[in-house]
């Protein structure tokens, strides 16, 4: 019986149940499940960070010192020369002024390459997703198809085409060529996330007389940041790291600073620079690697935003 | 003064007829359910209304406007949606504003208008708050704000408070009839929520499969269902039915098993009875103990199951081997496994035909 003035639902004491365990069960800190868990995360972290290690180390020490051959060892003399030399005076065939040339190619290409991709696969993504047009599926299955096809396929023909527009070996046709490339995925992954986008949200604008350019710079845009930091971190990385592209349809003075990376590390002539090369390629790999940590958290969010429905 | 008219409205997706060819005409002022199982093309309907589908066929009229062709915000109308709808990154004024703003309306005008609507619905204090910091009571309230200050004809829900916990759904319910009250406009509702339909609608339609079963008003269609398909779907617990033979000698009556129920007081729609019916008689028609005995047809049937609800309870029994619920009152001392005597005047029961299932 339920008491009126305690609200004790208790039966009275019955024997033998009292004893036994209680409340949270006790959590062991070293069980074999934990050793499991951390001793691979440790393992992964090791196999990953020692490379870099190895790098930054070695792109401190003197030529002297990296000769004596102890790779693992920490510079006994820090210097920082061969950062110097590698973004400033380095040489790549005729020209020496390091790699600070190529990183002002890479930055003109990827700016406009990344924000011309972007808006152009937001709006086909927004297009696609919310505004069933005829031929949608089919105009959505090029595209996805696209994304399949090998480019070294695509190489030559595109290397005419530029030709005939007049634009080959320029800055803007690498960003033409980015641009036209970063299409399906792009297209591909605003699709998806702006299907998740409640329907109803776009049936309510439309009620309230937005229209399509409306609905998505009012309605679609401000939803979808996350989404946008994924793109340009696919986009920002995808197009600094290219090479290929790079290398074909750039001439010397326009190379990005991935094409003058290598034309440095793998020079035949001279003796080979351990420590600039290092510092080169860290100084190149930089960029992408701040976008990862600057924008670590929104990406994942994003990604896991974007999953959600294919 | 018709306000809604919808003419063979036909909608095909391919080969595929979601709705065929429907007919209604809505009265000024007059609140309308669409009431239906999920996948009758309710909402699909209301949508076509709205002018968010594109039909295959037929013509709707909006305040005596053909709108068959008009964009959504050209209507007349305002919407309001399962999810609420707001825009999530816009404050409570912001999206009030939206649509108004969309037309190009003056600032004072719109600040007007979302001051009416606000006091209507008593959300001032929520105006500059984002609708991720509402409960969902207070975003459906904003959501009607935001069909309520475009000063439209017509008001179309879909299932607005579907999303919500019985509590708040009971008193949103009271509230929109309030607000139809005080508004007067026209209002459609798409509901899948028969008591939601019962206590809000002038008129309800039943639909099933993107037809229209009955259209009549809500005392009608309990009481006098045109079909077995609209006599089952309304009513909770639903309607008892007994296939049986139907014989019309000297006084008509239904015969299942060794029962015989006499329905000479049973208001039949035609002369041309067939042999087999269905009789339907709803669980709270049927009385029990010493007032089954006044009734004109009365029975011993034994007690199966006995669900107490707390208002009433409601009574499982065997008759003549089949299933029959009735509904007796919470105080109610009947137990499991007990016989006892129930009875029912056939003037409130409901006889179908058994192949066209149609109202005898």
């Amino acid at each position: 019986m339920t008491e009126v003035t305690t609200l004790d639902t208790r039966l009275a004491a019955s024997p033998g149940m009292v004893d036994g365990p209680r409340g949270a069960k006790p959590k062991r800190a070293i069980s074999p499940r934990n050793v499991f868990i951390y001793g691979t995360l440790l393992l992964f972290s090791v196999y990953y960070l020692l490379p870099l290690y190895v790098m930054i180390v070695t792109s401190l020490k003197g030529m002297p010192e990296i000769r004596l051959g102890n790779i693992f060892a920490p510079p006994v003399e820090i210097t920082f020369e061969p950062w110097v030399k590698a973004w400033a005076t380095a040489c790549t065939g005729l020209n020496c002024e390091g790699l600070s040339r190529g990183f002002w190619n890479s930055v003109q290409i990827t700016v406009p390459s990344v924000v011309l991709s972007i808006a152009i696969a937001s709006v086909n993504g927004y297009a696609l997703a919310n505004w069933r047009f005829k031929g949608a599926d089919v105009f959505f299955t090029i595209l996805i198809f696209g994304a399949f096809i090998p480019y070294q396929v695509m190489l030559y023909p595109i290397v005419i085409l530029l030709r005939e527009l007049g634009i080959y070996g320029t800055l803007w046709g690498l960003i033409l060529v980015h641009t036209i490339f970063g299409m399906p995925i792009l297209t591909l992954l605003f699709r998806n996330y702006f299907t998740t986008v409640p329907q109803e949200l776009f049936k309510a604008a439309r009620v309230d007389g937005a229209g399509f350019w409306g609905i998505y710079f009012k309605i679609m845009l401000p939803m979808s940041l996350p989404i946008f930091v994924v793109a340009i971190i696919i986009q920002i990385t995808g197009i600094w790291n290219d090479f290929l592209f790079g290398v074909v349809y750039t001439k010397p003075d326009v190379y990005p600073m991935t094409v003058q990376l290598n034309n440095i590390v793998n020079s035949v002539q001279g003796v080979k620079e351990y420590n600039v090369n290092m510092a080169a390629t860290i100084i190149t790999g930089l960029v992408p690697l701040f976008i990862y940590f600057v924008s670590g958290k929104l990406f994942v969010r994003g990604i896991a935003a974007g999953a959600v429905k294919g | 003064m018709t306000s809604v008219s919808i003419r063979d409205l036909t909608l095909k997706f391919g080969s595929l007829e979601i709705l065929k060819s429907l007919n209604i005409d809505i009265d000024e002022g007059e609140f309308l359910v669409l009431l239906g199982p999920s996948g009758c093309g309710k909402s699909t309907l209301l949508n076509c209304i709205a002018g968010l589908l594109d039909i295959s066929d037929g013509q709707i009229f909006i305040g005596g406007n053909n709108v068959t062709w008009s964009q959504p915000s050209e209507r007349g109308i305002g919407m309001v949606f399962q999810s609420y709808a707001l825009y999530p990154q816009m404050s409570v004024e912001g999206n009030l504003a939206f649509g108004l703003k969309n037309a190009r309306m003056p600032k004072d005008e719109i600040a007007k208008r979302i001051a009416r609507a606000a006091e209507v619905l008593q959300i001032e204090p929520l105006l500059k708050r984002k609708p991720a910091q509402l409960s969902g009571g207070q975003r459906q309230r904003v959501a009607i704000g935001r069909a309520l200050v475009r000063d439209v004809d017509v008001f179309l829900f879909d299932e607005p408070l579907s999303n919500l916990d019985a509590k708040l759904r009971a008193e949103l319910r009271v509230e929109i009839k309030r607000l139809h009250h005080r508004l007067k406009n026209t209002m459609i509702y798409v509901t899948h929520d028969q008591i939601e339909a019962l206590t809000l609608a002038d008129r309800i339609a039943i639909m099933r499969n993107g037809i229209i079963q009955q259209l009549d008003t809500p005392n009608e269609i309990y009481n006098r269902p045109v079909n077995l398909y609209v006599a089952g779907f309304m009513g909770s617990p639903g309607m008892n039915f007994v296939e049986g033979e139907l014989s019309h000698h000297s006084e008509a009556a239904l015969n299942f098993g060794s029962t015989k129920v006499p329905l000479g007081r049973y208001p039949f729609a035609s002369d041309d009875r067939p042999g087999k019916a269905i009789f339907g008689i709803r669980p709270e028609h049927v009385s029990c103990g010493a007032a089954a005995s006044d009734e004109p047809f009365s029975v011993d049937v034994e007690i199966e199951v006995v669900e107490p609800m707390g208002a009433d309870t409601l009574v499982w029994a065997v008759l003549d081997g089949r299933e029959f619920r009735f509904r007796v009152d919470g105080q109610s001392e009947l137990r499991a496994g007990q016989t006892t005597r129930i009875g029912f005047d056939p003037a409130k029961a409901s006889i179908f035909d058994a192949q066209t299932e149609l109202r005898l």
